[in-house]
């Protein structure tokens, strides 16, 4: 039971640490709470679905490793397309005005998106096909067999200190974990990478030193959001949890903040911390003291947080801009 | 090539829609986005070559009637509170009824006006201190049979001890920080009010509670519904003017202007931030208070962010800090949806465009406040 729930909670927060990430790298540069966040993530489970149909339809049953090699980038292309689109109509306009504007606009593209994709798509959930979410799922158990023990395999999934985890919850997190790490290089290796941390830094000196801050902020916008993507598709093919629908984007999108937040907000390590630690705890305390009230420990712990250690578990002590 | 580079903007939306909308659909997106920004770039320099003759008059004509408004402002309120009053015989129970709503909304966004425009502090769960009026009148009338206009003061009470309660640890917390909390104090609200079955009665809420009675007298004709609103409204905006003028509304003004200043001028700053984020919540209490004893049933789902966001936005569309800018933003965005029935499904989509294109082109808002000053 106790393993069951950690390694659920290890699959929820590597969910919430990819989300995450796009709060705490947008807060980080422009002190936005990007409520149309979640929004994004909803349309990258979309973007999924949409583009499985059309490749569908051009060749009736694709090779499985070709549709996981195209699907997953070709969804984080669409949702940052979005995503930059989004930026440069309703944030760039308003680099100079109070945050307040820019609150208000992100939850006016919130409102957008829901109900751009609910009136396109309709209300009803969509679901990834069953059986390609099969073949999928027969290539992982192909593959992982090559790494894993014959003795801790199912037909279905492994497993894992007594618990049971199946091919694409393991692919999920594997996914997530390589992404983030692939993050890290990029912000610690690349010359963009470091303007970005210094755009985070001082916007008015990097503007002096010639860095071009549009463009890294639309660097960040498109980096969280084919982040945020990756995590949408991954859901979206996992058929335990992939329902997928208007707004599911709203409470996940919240808690990914609250991660956000743990691991102290503008801090991207912090981000993927606290991502995997509101995940644990949430799915232990839904396993062990109610799961009526699993929504309700996101913010519990937010609050808490917020009252006891402002800066979050990794966050440094920021002076506030003035 | 420069002159023709608009031309991208209607391609790649056009290809940005592509997946959603269809071939059809996005070649509609397509050729309405060309044609608009054809007609703009033909229209704006037509309107500008106007501005010298035409609009120049325009112009000082409407700062002509504004300044006429302000001259007879005395006249003027008296005029629309009559015009108010006799309105009734005029339109039907569906129109009253809308009014009615948007006199709740009214309150709310007064309320909310404390905190973030007086104050400048930036609340996003503003809702659940509606709903916790709302559901201490439920609670009170259908287990004690609280009568509504006891429980009205109640309501408030209760609201005001959860602001003060919730405010007092978070306040001394920077701006953003009070946003979120609030944010999570909302979320976590509803959620309990969805779980706790054996209080609230979970998703489905509580019905059949009291209309008001006062002298024997049953408010439950809209008629009634609407005159009850016009007499809270009229009292919130009341107090919420004298308090403007008062030594607290002044300390409010002076924190959201510089909070530094404002302390060394010895006002204690996070005593009068927690008296306007607690006053703001007694005032969502009264308005839940009412919400309840008009819809006799209420449960979870009237209090989600979406009505916190919604308030919110009328009093950053309505012009933050502006007491008519606040009741007119209300209005509008609970009478203009109304006009806008036909449009049903796309009303959401326009008021998401609307936030953004607001924010935008005219971010003070309707009726910007204007600000008593000595030069």
């Amino acid at each position: 039971m106790f393993q069951q729930q950690l390694l659920n909670g290890i699959l929820l927060g590597s969910l919430y640490a990819l989300i995450a990430l796009g709060y705490t790298m947008v807060y980080g540069i422009l002190e936005l709470i990007n409520f149309a966040h979640g929004e994004i993530y909803m349309i990258g489970a979309y973007s999924a679905i949409l583009i499985l149909a059309l490749l569908t339809s051009v060749h009736s049953s694709p090779p499985v490793f070709f549709l996981f090699l195209i699907l997953l980038p070709l969804s984080m292309i669409l949702t940052a397309s979005y995503a930059a689109t989004m930026e440069r109509i309703a944030y760039r306009p308003l680099r100079n005005a109070p945050r307040l504007s820019l609150i208000i606009s992100a939850i006016g593209m919130s409102l957008f998106f829901q109900n751009y994709v609910m009136l396109t798509q309709g209300a009803r959930d969509k679901v990834f096909p069953q059986d390609i979410a099969k073949d999928l799922s027969l290539w992982l158990s192909e593959v992982f067999q090559k790494f894993f023990p014959p003795e801790s395999l199912t037909p279905t999934g492994l497993t894992l200190f007594g618990a049971q985890l199946s091919f694409v919850d393991l692919l999920t997190i594997l996914s997530s974990i390589i992404l983030m790490v692939i993050l890290q290089l990029f912000i610690k290796r690349t010359k963009t990478g470091k303007a970005m941390r210094a755009t985070a830094q001082d916007v008015n000196m990097c503007k002096l030193v010639g860095i071009d801050v549009d463009r890294i902020i639309r660097v960040t916008f498109i980096i969280g959001s084919s982040l945020a993507a990756a995590a949408g598709v991954l859901i979206a093919a996992n058929l335990k949890y992939g329902r997928v629908h208007y707004f599911m984007g709203w409470i996940i999108g919240l808690k990914a903040f609250t991660a956000a937040v743990l691991g102290g907000i503008g801090n991207i390590p912090g981000a993927m911390v606290g991502g995997f630690v509101l995940g644990i705890i949430e799915s232990l305390a839904a396993g062990f003291i109610s799961s009526e009230y699993k929504d309700v420990y996101a913010f519990v712990i937010l609050i808490t947080v917020l009252i006891i250690k402002p800066t979050g578990l990794l966050g440094e002590r920021v002076p506030e801009k003035m | 090539m420069k002159r023709f580079s608009w031309i991208l903007w209607p391609i790649w939306m056009g290809l940005l829609t592509l997946p959603f909308m269809r071939i059809r659909g996005s070649l509609f997106v397509f050729i309405a986005l060309t044609l608009g920004i054809l007609l703009a770039k033909v229209i704006v320099p037509f309107i500008k070559s106007l501005e010298i003759s035409s609009l120049f008059n325009l112009k000082s004509s409407i700062t002509n009637l504004k300044s006429q408004i302000t001259l007879h402002r005395l006249p003027f309120k008296i005029g629309i509170v009559l015009l108010l009053l006799f309105l009734p015989p005029f339109i039907n129970r569906y129109h009253m009824d809308v009014i009615t709503t948007a006199g709740i909304y009214v309150l709310l966004a007064l309320g909310l006006n404390i905190v973030v425009g007086f104050t400048g502090l930036l609340v996003l769960g503003y809702i659940a201190f509606y709903a916790i009026g709302a559901y201490t009148y439920a609670l009170l009338n259908t287990h004690y049979s609280i009568p509504f206009f006891l429980a009205l003061p109640i309501g408030g009470f209760t609201a005001y001890l959860f602001g003060f309660l919730l405010g007092s640890p978070v306040l001394r917390l920077r701006g953003d920080y009070l946003a979120i909390v609030t944010l999570g104090f909302g979320e976590i609200t509803r959620l309990v009010l969805n779980n706790w079955d054996e209080v609230t009665r979970g998703p489905n809420g509580i019905a059949e509670i009291s209309r008001p009675v006062i002298f024997g007298f049953t408010f439950r004709e809209p008629l009634h519904y609407y005159y009850l609103i016009l007499i809270l409204v009229l009292l919130t905006i009341f107090v919420t003017v004298r308090l403007t003028r008062s030594r607290i509304g002044r300390a409010w003004e002076a924190i959201r202007e510089d909070e530094r200043a404002a302390s060394s001028m010895g006002i204690h700053v996070t005593a009068m931030k927690l008296l306007a984020f607690a006053i703001s919540a007694a005032f969502a209490g009264v308005a839940g208070v009412f919400f309840a004893a008009k819809q006799t049933h209420i449960s979870p789902e009237s209090f989600t962010f979406w009505e916190s966001a919604l308030v919110l936005s009328m009093v950053v569309l309505g012009g933050m800090g502006s007491i008519p800018g606040v009741v007119t933003g209300a209005l509008t965005l609970i009478i203009f949806p109304e006009i806008l029935r036909g449009f049903e499904d796309y009303r959401m989509l326009l008021f998401g465009v609307g936030m953004v294109l607001m924010m935008r082109f005219r971010p003070q808002g309707f009726l910007p406040p204007k600000r008593r000053t000595i030069r």
